[in-house]
């Protein structure tokens, strides 16, 4: 095979597995039939499009060939059986991209609002939007997500059939859920992202994968969601994140902290993109807490070096995601970030209030803001215990050694 | 599709209800299913006993063995149910959100397996 074919295939496989298992299950109802009839389109595929040409539209092309496929399976399953009902709806149904009475004419919003359907668990909705919409294998997901291959393939199982059992419907959300729908939609990309962010350059290439995964998946939400800002803002917030890839980690692997990065390692094209997002998206005036989270990536992103960046616009920020999101987290930010822009008294004073709160018990990065704050204001002394109370609770080697080294500056 | 609304409540909280509070929670229901009765979601449905009036009985080796109370003891016990018909899923969990017993206790929804 050509080397030209073989990069129509591979690309078509990234760009229309989801559209192609998307389809199939809406003119079949059955995911696993769907699953093995795009598989089998693109076998079709690798033996025909080197005979007789990559078509036109390599998505159309696939989508037909799986549909057909799918309804001779069902044909021949029909034969005899009771379920020649099943075959007569096919041979009678819509064409792909047909609008049902949502009004939504893409198969893969609905494929992905059902993979998101808050009755299945976190952890399933990211593995069935990975598997049936971006296409990966069961072993990539078992592994980008460190479980055993047979858990995964079983949670896959369990996902389908209770999606199927508990009539879990195969559409994007009625109006009157949307809004509380799509936030889970998003939700799902975003975890996806984080997971691939936390992988260091050691991992797992799956796993660094995710990324990458979760910003196609983002970019494809945009382009099916053109009026939804948050799609736009967590997009954005995506690529902000992901344009500091290159300098997170230091050449010994040990992770740099935002102060301390080379900047000139970012990627400007991808900080470029996510601040032209984030403008489209605030434009639309209805904000919410993914495009206040990208507005305050922008922020740092922007900031020609660490001395320059506006802290009290980020301040600002934080105030109103706080007001949004009431996370003790989001507040253990904020107070930071008020300490940069009104000095630490400001911000200790926040700190103290989380710390009698207790919500945040048990976290080692409330003793460790706390301790930082305190060294900054001279009260040596006190920093010293707090730094002590954080290494109590850090978990990771990094952290610790972090961690140390303060303690033996607050201390010599 | 039919689903089974299983109400999981605190039967202890509701047994120190006053009789206010106690007619105030049945005209709820009553409400509840005079909207899915019109709505033709709702198919039957009752109010149990508590806990304290349940036998549980096993048959080990051909001999039946009766014991006093609940298959569990758990904080929350089942204290009535409906059988409902819906369009989906969320219909059903829109139907279960309505239900009093979902403000203070869980609504458990089970698609019955039709045979």
């Amino acid at each position: 095979m050509s080397s030209a074919v073989d990069a129509a295939v591979a690309g078509a496989f990234r760009d229309e597995w989801g559209r192609v298992v998307a389809t199939v299950i809406r003119v079949t109802g059955d995911w696993d039939l769907a699953e093995e009839c795009a598989q089998d389109a693109f076998a079709q595929a690798i033996e025909r499009w080197p005979r007789d040409g990559v078509p036109r539209n390599p998505g159309a092309w696939l989508t037909t060939t799986a549909r057909n496929r799918a309804v001779d399976r069902l044909r021949r399953a029909a034969t005899g059986q009771l379920k020649v009902h099943e075959a007569a709806v096919l041979s009678s149904s819509d064409e792909p991209g047909d609008v049902d009475d949502s009004g939504v004419s893409d198969d893969r919003l609905r494929l992905i609002f059902t993979c998101c359907h808050p009755a299945l668990s976190p952890e399933t909705r990211v593995a069935l939007t990975l598997r049936t919409l971006a296409g990966l294998t069961t072993s990539e997901i078992a592994r980008a997500f460190l479980v055993p291959e047979q858990t995964m393939a079983q949670r896959l199982v369990r996902a389908k059939r209770k999606i199927r059992n508990a009539g879990i419907p195969y559409r994007v959300s009625p109006a009157h859920l949307l809004p509380e729908r799509t936030a889970a939609v998003l939700a799902v990309l975003y975890l996806l992202f984080n997971e691939g962010y936390a992988a260091t350059e050691g991992s797992d290439l799956v796993r660094r994968q995710l990324c990458a995964e979760a910003i196609r998946l983002g970019r494809l939400l945009v382009a099916l969601m053109p009026d939804e800002p948050e799609a736009r803002g967590l997009l954005a917030l995506m690529l902000l994140h992901d344009a500091r890839r290159a300098a997170r980690v230091d050449a010994r692997g040990e992770v740099v902290s935002l102060e301390h990065q080379d900047r000139t390692l970012w990627d400007r094209q991808a900080i470029a993109e996510g601040v032209e997002l984030l403008d489209a998206a605030l434009r639309r005036e209805r904000p919410g807490p993914y495009q206040v989270q990208a507005a305050i990536a922008a922020c740092h992103a922007t900031a020609p070096d660490a001395a320059s960046t506006d802290w009290v616009e980020i301040a600002g920020l934080y105030g109103r995601l706080a007001a949004m999101v009431p996370s003790p987290v989001v507040a253990l930010n904020r107070a930071v970030a008020v300490a940069m822009a009104d000095g630490p008294d400001a911000g200790l004073a926040m700190v103290d209030e989380l710390e009698r709160s207790g919500r945040l018990a048990g976290y080692h990065l409330l003793p460790a803001t706390k301790a930082d704050l305190l060294r900054r204001v001279g009260r040596g002394d006190e920093a010293a215990v707090a730094y002590r109370a954080a290494l109590e609770l850090a978990a990771t080697d990094s952290e610790q050694r972090y961690l140390r080294r303060r303690l033996a500056e607050v201390t010599a | 599709m039919r689903y089974l609304l299983m109400i999981c409540t605190d039967e202890n909280a509701i047994a120190a209800q006053s009789p206010e509070e106690s007619a105030a929670m049945l005209g709820r229901y009553g409400t509840w299913a005079e909207e899915m009765g019109s709505r033709g979601v709702l198919q039957g449905g009752e109010r149990l006993r508590p806990t304290t009036d349940a036998t549980t009985v096993q048959v080990h080796d051909g001999e039946v063995l009766t014991t006093d109370g609940p298959f569990a003891e758990t904080k929350e016990q089942i204290g009535g149910y409906f059988v409902v018909d819906c369009k989906d899923l969320d219909e059903a969990i829109e139907v279960a959100a309505k239900l009093p017993a979902a403000e203070h206790g869980t609504i458990e929804v089970r698609p019955i397996w039709e045979m």
